[in-house]
């Protein structure tokens, strides 16, 4: 046996810390791996984050295209957990493949901006929520409609809570603006981002803010 | 159950000691690069079949050896020219002092040696499944580790020595 030389004030147990990586290499590397993930088809589902005046968004897009937009209070890893479940685990961050969503929707929050032109995979939703969804593009920017109008919209004008939770549960909103849908008697409803997000968006669109 | 975790989440938490290994295999440079892509790569295009109960790092070592034998062969017919190679700077570029130091002396230590703390000590395989991946038996695989990581502790402490000195 060969003795065991003193190491004096060398750590004993081997840990990370001694085999140190250079700052940044591993986003260098996760950057090409997306770049890749795309080449082979692969990237099933791309993702980034994106500040904003309603609080940071994460954007989520398919091959087909932009499939869900997020409000940081829903929690981004759980609506990425929810991605990975419903569509498909194979998601990565690729902020490129978002570029074009994150434009708009900059511009849009600038005020340089009233409609959106993405590609849109609407495959989270179904049935008469996506019929719902589906038509709400149909509400012009800066204008509003009941959750009773809407019902009408869609050709079915009793269908007022469906409606509502329609609106609820889209996907994408700011793109497919449920925000402009309001209570009868004037007052918000809800929002997914919450009220405050709501009031933002409104009052952006009434050309209160940001005409950048 | 098959896997439902979002991959993001593999690279998040594992990519640094898939790299660490893959240097530690390959060196510091471009071709542990390449095998920390291909690596990934591998592992996403299998991600969605894997079952839920995968020790995922451990899974991903086993991939990062394999793409790295992958590498080492394609070396040898690297000579050939390559037509269409994609633009890109190493990721070492610049890299730290000691971050530089610490790779080259991995790199100098016997490929016995290199391995066993590459899989071992960094990929956190046990001593066993070490020995399957690079022959030998476990007894073997903890000396060598065991050695190696001598070797790296006394160049560290020379190091510090001399530079608390004047020359």
């Amino acid at each position: 046996m060969t003795p065991m030389p003193e190491t004096g004030a060398v750590p004993s147990a081997p840990t990370h810390e001694s085999f140190p990586l250079e700052p940044g290499a591993l986003e260098t590397l996760h950057a090409r791996l997306a770049v890749r993930a795309e080449e082979e088809g692969l990237l099933e589902v791309s993702y980034r984050t994106l500040d904003s005046p309603v609080g940071p968004l994460l954007l989520a897009s398919t091959m087909q295209g932009l499939v869900r937009v997020a409000f940081e209070r829903e929690g981004f890893d759980a609506v990425l957990e929810t991605l990975a479940a419903r569509i498909s685990p194979r998601v990565l961050a690729a902020p490129q493949r978002l570029d074009d969503a994150a434009a708009e929707l900059e511009e849009y929050f600038a005020g340089r901006r009233r409609a959106f032109d993405l590609p849109l995979d609407r495959s989270l939703s179904s049935g008469f929520r996506a019929e719902v969804q589906q038509h709400l593009p149909e509400i012009a920017y800066g204008r509003t409609l009941t959750y009773r109008e809407v019902a009408e919209l869609v050709g079915r004008p009793r269908a007022v809570r469906a409606v509502g939770t329609a609106c609820a549960t889209n996907p994408l909103p700011l793109v497919v603006p449920c925000h402009r849908v309001l209570r009868s008697d004037g007052s918000l409803g809800g929002y997914l981002g919450g009220l405050e997000a709501k009031s933002i968006l409104l009052d952006l669109e009434s050309g209160g803010v940001g005409a950048a | 159950m098959t896997m439902r975790e979002p991959f993001e989440q593999a690279v998040q938490r594992h990519g640094e000691t898939v790299l660490r290994v893959c240097r530690a295999v390959l060196g510091p440079g471009p071709d542990a690069e390449d095998a920390w892509s291909e690596t990934f790569l591998a592992a996403l295009r299998s991600w969605p079949g894997l079952d839920e109960g995968t020790n995922v790092e451990a899974w991903l070592v086993r991939v990062a050896h394999r793409k790295a034998i992958d590498v080492t062969r394609g070396r040898a017919r690297r000579a050939l020219p390559v037509g269409d190679l994609p633009e890109r700077e190493s990721v070492l570029g610049n890299p730290g002092e000691r971050s530089r130091e610490v790779w080259s002396a991995v790199a100098a230590l016997p490929e016995r040696q290199r391995l066993a703390i590459a899989y071992h000590h960094l990929g956190g395989l046990p001593h066993a499944e070490t020995a399957e991946i690079i022959g030998g038996s476990a007894v073997s695989v903890r000396r060598a580790a065991a050695d190696g990581m001598k070797t790296l502790r006394r160049a560290y402490a020379a190091e510090a020595e001399t530079d608390g000195e004047p020359r």
